[in-house]
């Protein structure tokens, strides 16, 4: 019997061996201004920077157009189309713009052009999600002189500079009335950033050539081939066969022959998407949880997620690292909040919390459920990197602290209105950080409040007065420093309280052909400008 | 014949209705689109503001009104990802779509009737019976992975064919077409072959049933006893007698493949519709979705037509107007 | 007497007491039957299959539905291994550490009732209806074959995720998914057949008769459109169960706890790059084996119950 499975086994995997790696001609290095082809996972919807606030689009948007401030690798904000900036009064941030800074169509880049991008924002039509948020706090643009702007805010507003990471800077002359349609066709993508558009088919693919007036580093490639194969297998499948020169969103699966691939480089680094755990906070202590039961199957008369000795014996029962290793392939690392190490407003010393069955069954006695609950998990099967696969694995671990758990996974689309309107009792969600802790907090943490604008996100309605206050007041403070040990504080607050279960933080992973080399960033975009050819890149 | 034509038409009107009725209330059932294609910053305010822009504030039968005004007005409505119309987006993506069916109806056609047609005339030949137990092989693997398969053997190691895309096009009557430049040929031939594997096995097994019929009926029995070459008899008697299931089933398998050929373009990244439906289902992008089915059941009656049409040439026994359709 | 053709017979029919018979119709069906030995080799193979199914929750080495028995710990590993539960793995394990034999075993369970019973739902629907438009004619034919076409235009894919939006997901919603989509295939194959047949002279003799419509239909005209519903039907069982693959590959099929074999493949499939083959390998040959000896015995069924065959 073992011998007959291992020989059926060994032609398989025979077969599938071979028909990965045979054609093993190193590729020979790309010439200085050759083509750069690259494939990417997500469909690019709109090559207007201003319509749709998604990562692919912002990804082409940063191959095209500018920033104000942009940010590195790291996200850490560096000078865009602004060489400086600083809050000369506690409501009003100055901006001193780069000089000699020209768009594709030869026009001047000025202070007039920042106030119009700023004032198209929220009048793009039809945006499905817009940018306005970037400059609904700016109450009013001030042009100083052709290099200056100002930004006059009601209230001290500290966050300026970030959201001015979001929003990439259009030419008033070109684009007075440029409807998303003229962007799509090439017509109006004129911008100030290293390349510029040829031609664009939608959902197909976009084909760049570099813009030789770029104020910044000369781009290494003549011609930028930009190719969306949203199968991941079929992506991978394209770099082997020598297709494509990048792809991204490596698939966990493939990673680890990926790396003992000679032909291959990878390149990765630790993200800003936390994958979590959502919690019912909104049913009361005496109300039923929709999936939450009794072991006869019964209502339990009470939601047993309002007791934080739940939430935390939940959150012990977990094993992160097997998690890591086993269903992540070792592409994601265990947290115990929202942003990794070294990032503005990461709170020391808060690590993943510990493997601990029995200490989660002690608590689970002590909350008075020694014999456990019944609880259904769900989560999407489309949306995160392995996302049904991390529910099954919980649903593993919980059930054997002595909550037996089902689990269902469900397309985005169904599942994330039905998590919106708090249809279920726990639920796995990702929420992709700017790098400042305020932002998890104002977003997933804060109490849900339409005249705030506070906890749109916050599916599971967790709510504390305490944390809301504290965020407040760190919503004003101008002071950097001071600002930052109130978000820690208040993150500190919600993540003891176990206010959601972070499970761990994502990798992101790229793979090039030999002879090319990518830098990896961590806001995940996926741009032309971060490949160069290996031996340039070594030379510099 | 006109009447009967006229009569068609009416009931293609009412069908069409149903189509949009339908996926209205379908897609207000699976979910909500701006949750979906909202950035997670955005606070309630601007949520508010996206479904507003869409009309999804309103009741769900004032929409259904609004758009069916603007459709009887020839517009289709603007897709909400894109903003772009619904119907120009799906144009645009027809030809790739249409020539990925046609190459797949061509290639089984001619790998499948001659197939089925030696299987049928020598039923006990092992060659027949190896063709018949091969056939089977066509529809029981699923395409996600005979697809990933035909990638690995000829894209990846041997080498021979491009993995995945489009490839270079020329533009024909303001259309772009892959078929008609030799790279683009090469990049459809995987696709093509991906999608006509279920179709060579039904047009095998088909042209085999009917031949074995056909050959025991007394027509044909006479057509060769009045000695004509066996040649004559299986050109003239034979197919035309079989082509009637070989017509209506490729004809809906045609329709299925303009339609839904979801998985293969996912798998081959060929920018066509059924990538653009499955996109846009995902989404809920209900502007495009309405679009694309009204025009799709729109297709299916019209090839519906044309089988019954066909039949009636193929067939004079099957009366258009005593069907009273 | 069996060599006489059904047509032949209908028309012999006015003199009313047949003559009798050497053997009663399911001996001769029988006895036909099992003149191919390669059909009675897919009997057995496919009979096999089904005690397997049944037989799973006592014969597999582990519950694979059970969350509880599994362990992520025993993930990927190869066929052959040992796991933490002490038993060999012949087959390997999933990325869950599910048992491979196990889930194979079970996944057919799901598979078979899945497909056959998409299947036979959406043939008994499909074909009568598809009579029925043939038979009845004029508006009746108008406003099924509309529905027809419908039903033709709609995605398998839109179908199945609104029924898991209203419904929830389940392996009985999968199966009502499927019928709804593959209804209109029979429908429209017994018409295009109907059609022919009901004009030929036999159907006339039998209304001649004043025989009630429904006889005429059941015992008449369907027994005649048998052939093709046969080849689409054993057609169908194989395609239910790949389309059932392709919506779990969607992310629309079966819960991901109780997976069938089509979405094992389907989970496989993203470990074919990496040289874990067992995956979706063996649930493959699973898959293959069983729709094999299906059509195994649909091909040569269809033969022996095509009264237009008989010599």
């Amino acid at each position: 019997m073992k011998g007959i499975a291992r020989a059926a086994g060994f032609a398989a995997a025979f077969a599938i061996a071979a028909a990965a790696p045979a054609a093993a001609q190193t590729p020979p290095a790309p010439a200085a201004g050759a083509a750069l082809t690259v494939a990417v996972a997500a469909p690019v919807t709109s090559l207007d920077p201003h319509y749709h606030q998604l990562s692919p689009n912002n990804a082409v948007a940063d191959m095209v157009f500018d920033r104000l401030v942009n940010t590195d690798a790291q996200s850490r904000q560096v000078p865009g189309l602004a060489v400086e900036w600083k809050a000369v009064e506690p409501t009003v941030w100055e901006f001193k713009l780069r000089p000699d800074v020209r768009f594709h169509n030869g026009n001047p880049f000025t202070a007039e052009d920042v106030a119009f991008t700023l004032a198209r924002l929220p009048n793009v039509p039809n945006s499905p999600s817009s940018f306005a948020v970037y400059s609904r706090p700016i109450k009013r643009v001030e042009v100083v002189d052709p290099l200056t702007v100002r930004f006059h805010t009601a209230e001290p507003y500290p966050l300026v500079p970030l959201d001015m990471t979001n929003v990439r800077v259009l030419d008033k002359e070109t684009h007075e009335n440029a409807s998303t349609e003229d962007f799509n066709s090439g017509r109006a993508a004129v911008g100030t950033g290293p390349w510029r558009v040829v031609s664009h088919r939608q959902g197909d693919r976009i084909e760049f050539e570099r813009f030789d007036g770029y104020w910044g580093d000369k781009p290494a490639f003549a011609r930028v081939n930009y190719r969306m194969v949203t199968n991941d297998a079929a992506r991978t499948a394209a770099l082997l066969a020598g297709d494509v020169d990048l792809i991204d969103q490596v698939p966990t699966t493939d990673v680890a022959k990926l790396r003992r691939d000679q032909r291959v480089a990878l390149s990765e680094v630790v993200g800003l998407r936390l994958v979590f755990l959502g919690l019912d906070h909104l049913r009361g202590t005496d109300e039923n949880s929709p999936f939450v039961t009794g072991n006869d199957g019964q209502p339990l008369g009470r939601n047993p997620l309002k007791d934080v000795r739940v939430r935390r014996a939940l959150s012990m029962a977990i094993d992160r690292q097997a998690i890591a290793e086993r269903v992540m392939e070792g592409a994601a690392t265990p947290a115990g909040q929202f942003l990794p190490e070294g990032v503005y407003g990461y709170v020391p010393g808060l690590e993943a919390p510990r493997y601990d069955p029995d200490g989660a069954k002690r608590l689970l006695a002590e909350a008075g459920y020694p014999d456990g609950f019944r609880i259904q998990l769900n989560g999407p099967n489309d949306r995160y990197i392995n996302d049904a696969r991390i529910i099954q694995a919980i649903g593993q671990m919980w059930t054997r602290v002595g909550v037996r758990t089902t689990v269902e996974a469900q397309t985005w689309s169904v599942f994330v209105g039905r998590a919106s309107r708090q249809e279920y009792s726990a639920f796995l969600i990702g929420w992709g950080s700017n790098p400042d802790g305020s932002h998890p907090l104002r977003n997933i943490i804060a109490t849900y409040s339409r005249e705030r604008g506070w906890g749109a996100s916050n599916r599971g309605r967790y709510s504390n007065p305490e944390v809301d206050a504290l965020l407040e007041r760190s919503n004003t403070e101008m002071d950097g420093e001071k600002r930052e040990q109130m978000v820690v504080a208040a993150m500190r607050m919600a993540m003891e309280d176990v206010a959601v279960i972070p499970l761990h933080i994502q990798t992101n992973i790229w793979a090039a052909r030999r002879g090319f080399q990518h830098t990896a960033r961590v806001d995940e975009l996926t741009r032309a400008q971060d490949v160069r050819p290996a031996a340039a890149a070594a030379a510099r | 014949m006109t009447v009967y034509l006229l009569r068609r038409l009416i009931q293609a009107a009412g069908v069409v209705l149903a189509m949009s009725v339908i996926v209205f209330i379908g897609v207000y059932a699976i979910g909500d689109p701006v949750e979906i294609l909202i950035s997670p910053d955005a606070d309630q305010f601007e949520r508010e503001r996206a479904i507003r822009a869409f009309g999804l504030d309103r009741p769900l039968w004032q929409q259904y009104f609004t758009f069916l005004g603007r459709a009887l007005q020839g517009d289709l409505g603007r897709s909400f990802v894109f903003n772009e119309p619904a119907l120009k987006l799906i144009l645009q993506r027809m030809p790739a779509t249409l020539e990925l069916a046609v190459g797949a109806t061509v290639v089984a056609l001619i790998i499948g009737v001659p197939l089925g047609l030696y299987a049928g005339l020598k039923p006990e030949s092992p060659v027949s019976k190896g063709v018949m137990a091969a056939s089977i092989l066509g529809f029981s693997l699923p395409t996600f992975w005979v697809g990933l398969m035909l990638i690995l053997v000829f894209a990846v190691q041997l080498g021979w064919l491009p993995s995945t895309g489009r490839g270079e096009t020329v533009e024909v009557l303001g259309m772009r077409w892959s078929f008609l430049t030799a790279d683009g040929l090469a990049h459809m031939v995987m696709p093509a072959v991906n999608l006509s594997l279920f179709k060579i096995s039904l047009v095998i097994r088909l042209t085999r049933a009917g031949v074995r019929e056909t050959m025991l009926m007394d027509f044909v029995k006479f057509a060769r006893a009045k000695g004509l070459s066996p040649r004559r008899v299986i050109a003239v008697h034979v197919l035309k007698n079989i082509m009637i299931p070989v017509v209506t089933v490729v004809g809906l398998e045609f329709g299925g493949t303009i339609a839904f050929s979801v998985v293969t373009e996912s798998i081959f990244a060929w920018p066509g519709m059924g990538k653009l439906i499955i996109d846009s289902i995902n989404v809920l992008d209900r502007p495009v979705i309405v679009a694309y089915l009204m025009i799709i059941v729109l297709m299916f009656i019209v090839i519906n037509l044309v089988v019954d049409l066909t039949y009636s040439v193929l067939d004079p026994r099957v009366r258009l107007e005593a069907k009273g359709a | 007497m069996s060599t006489t053709t059904a047509p032949s017979a209908a028309q012999a029919a006015p003199t009313p007491p047949a003559p009798p018979r050497v053997e009663t119709p399911f001996q001769r069906f029988v006895s036909e039957f099992a003149a191919s030995r390669l059909a009675l080799a897919g009997l057995a193979v496919f009979t096999t299959i089904v005690l397997i199914a049944v037989l799973a929750p006592w014969i597999a080495p582990q519950n694979p539905y059970d969350l509880a028995q599994l362990d992520i710990m025993d993930s990927r590993l190869e066929p052959g291994s040992v796991g933490g539960a002490g038993f060999t793995h012949w087959l390997g394990t999933d990325d869950q550490g599910r048992d491979m034999l196990s889930g194979i075993m079970y996944g057919l369970r799901i598979s078979l009732i899945v497909g056959a019973g998409s299947a036979v739902i959406a043939c008994m629907v499909g074909a009568s209806l598809g009579m029925l438009a043939a038979y009845a004619g004029g508006r009746t034919d108008s406003a099924i074959m509309r529905l027809v076409d419908l039903q033709l235009s709609f995605p398998a894919i839109l179908a199945a995720l609104m029924i898991l939006a209203v419904l929830g997901k389940g392996v009985l919603n999968v199966v009502i998914a499927l019928v709804l989509v593959e209804w209109a295939y029979y429908a429209r194959t017994v018409r295009g057949t109907a059609l022919v047949e009901r004009r030929r002279e036999y159907i006339e003799a039998a209304q001649c008769l004043a025989l009630p419509t429904r006889r005429v239909i059941f015992r008449h005209l369907l027994p005649n459109c048998l052939p093709p519903l046969i080849v689409v039907g054993t057609m169908q069982v194989a395609r239910a169960i790949a389309l059932e693959a392709t919506l779990s590959f969607l992310g629309l099929g079966v819960p991901i706890t109780e997976p069938s074999l089509g979405l094992l493949i389907a989970n496989g499939y993203e470990y074919m790059l990496s040289g874990k083959y067992w995956i979706s390998f063996y649930p493959g040959i699973a898959l293959l084996v069983t729709i094999v000896s299906i059509n195994l015995v649909g091909d040569h069924l269809r033969d022996v119950l095509n009264p237009r065959l008989k010599r």
